[in-house]
């Protein structure tokens, strides 16, 4: 399944990855991060180092012991007679475009995903995730331009299928291009495959043309 | 070995006695240690004291239950119990799913190697040495960041450091904390 690591070039930064393991990344973030890391070993590598500092931190800490509530460990015991807390199995195919924690936001593969088209054949499909930051689906035909958008927040895309360009850069599946408020860019999916992504932000994106600025306010970009 | 290699290897020895014989005396030694630790964490986190009771036993009893998904290769006890704890915060704190990576593809379960085993619980043991020795500036950053539940941005609000100090702050204790580990 990880045919692809070597190839990714562009990985996630050591911010995103320490926030990842402490669990203080918002929602959308966390599933970008969770399908980064299906694919890719090195950064798997990185989180399970952060998961590390975080049990060392925990196994440490002195004044982090909080004294237990009188009865908490037959209450405990409790709860472990009670079985184990039924969590749904997940139904995930292996060898998808989507990797595993995608599939479980968009309920199933590829042919779930809810489209909508957003004009010039540009679809996107919104994904349910808490209301911090926002995640989506970004499907560009083969050659196309994303209109032209700066950015508020913070931002990241990771390509599925396919590849995009942009001024500085070439990202192909698994890469993550990370871009922040200073950033303005006119990525361009490659000629070869139409370009399926996934894309978070903790601000709502703003275009820069009028007709974009339109399709913006239905869209939600 | 160290006494605190051996330390690290009896908390191992008694997740496979959990494991394997549901053996109640090593999970009573397990619960007496970590259990007050994660109930510390999630009031950290910002968790009321009876809510973080309530999820210190939920995680404990996790600990139980998916004892057969520990894997002392890879993780210390410690380091299980913490993402345990973690994911439990986003679940009851924050509200929020918590997509986890898919599972690397292993064989057949099978028994670790001991020699791996024992390497990684003393490369934990050299980690949190490491982190006992952080100066303490950087430090208590990198507790923010794990324990306070809380964004560089907002570690800036709250200490009034500078964004830029908090982020190269943090990096220069991962840097300490990496060359330790070489």
């Amino acid at each position: 399944m990880n045919e692809m690591e070597q190839n990714i070039k562009h990985h996630l930064t050591d911010d995103i990855l320490m926030a990842y393991a402490a669990g203080t990344l918002p929602e959308a973030f966390n599933l970008l991060v969770a399908a980064h890391v299906s694919l890719c070993d090195a950064c798997r590598a990185e989180v399970e180092s952060y998961d590390a500092v975080g049990g060392e931190m925990l196994a440490q800490e002195p004044s982090n012991d909080i004294a237990l509530a009188p009865g908490s460990f037959a209450a405990t015991m409790a709860l472990i007679a009670g079985g184990p807390v039924d969590e749904a199995p997940k139904a995930r195919v292996r060898g998808s475009i989507l990797p595993g924690p995608l599939q479980d936001y968009v309920g199933g593969d590829l042919d779930s995903i809810k489209w909508r088209g957003i004009g010039l054949g540009v679809k996107q499909a919104i994904l349910p995730t808490s209301r911090d930051a926002s995640a989506r689906l970004l499907f560009i035909p083969a050659g196309a331009a994303m209109p032209d958008h700066g950015h508020q927040g913070n931002e990241m895309t990771m390509v599925l299928q396919g590849a995009f360009q942009d001024e500085d850069d070439y990202f192909a599946r698994g890469d993550v291009e990370v871009a922040d408020s200073d950033m303005h860019h006119t990525p361009v999916a490659d000629i070869h495959e139409d370009c399926i992504c996934l894309t978070v932000t903790d601000a709502p994106l703003r275009f820069q043309g009028l007709i974009p600025k339109i399709a913006q306010r239905f869209a939600r970009i | 070995m160290s006494d605190n290699d051996g330390k690290r290897m009896l908390w191992v020895s008694h997740m496979i006695r959990i494991r394997d014989d549901q053996d109640q005396a090593a999970f009573a030694e397990l619960f007496e240690h970590f259990a007050p630790r994660v109930k510390g964490f999630l009031i950290k986190s910002g968790s009321d004291a009876s809510l973080a009771e309530e999820c210190a036993q939920e995680v404990l009893a996790t600990c139980w239950h998916k004892a057969h998904m520990f894997d002392p290769a890879r993780a210390s006890v410690a380091t299980w119990i913490f993402t345990i704890a973690r994911n439990r915060k986003i679940d009851v704190l924050r509200k929020q799913r918590r997509p986890e990576p898919e599972d690397l593809a292993w064989g057949p379960e099978e028994e670790p190697d001991q020699a791996d085993v024992m390497a990684l619980q003393q490369e934990s043991e050299l980690l949190g040495r490491a982190i006992a020795e952080l100066p303490a500036a950087q430090r208590e950053l990198i507790e923010q960041a794990y324990f306070g539940d809380m964004s560089h941005s907002e570690i800036a609000q709250k200490t009034g450091l500078p964004l830029g100090t908090i982020k190269s702050r943090i990096r220069l204790a991962l840097e300490r904390l990496r060359h330790a580990m070489k």
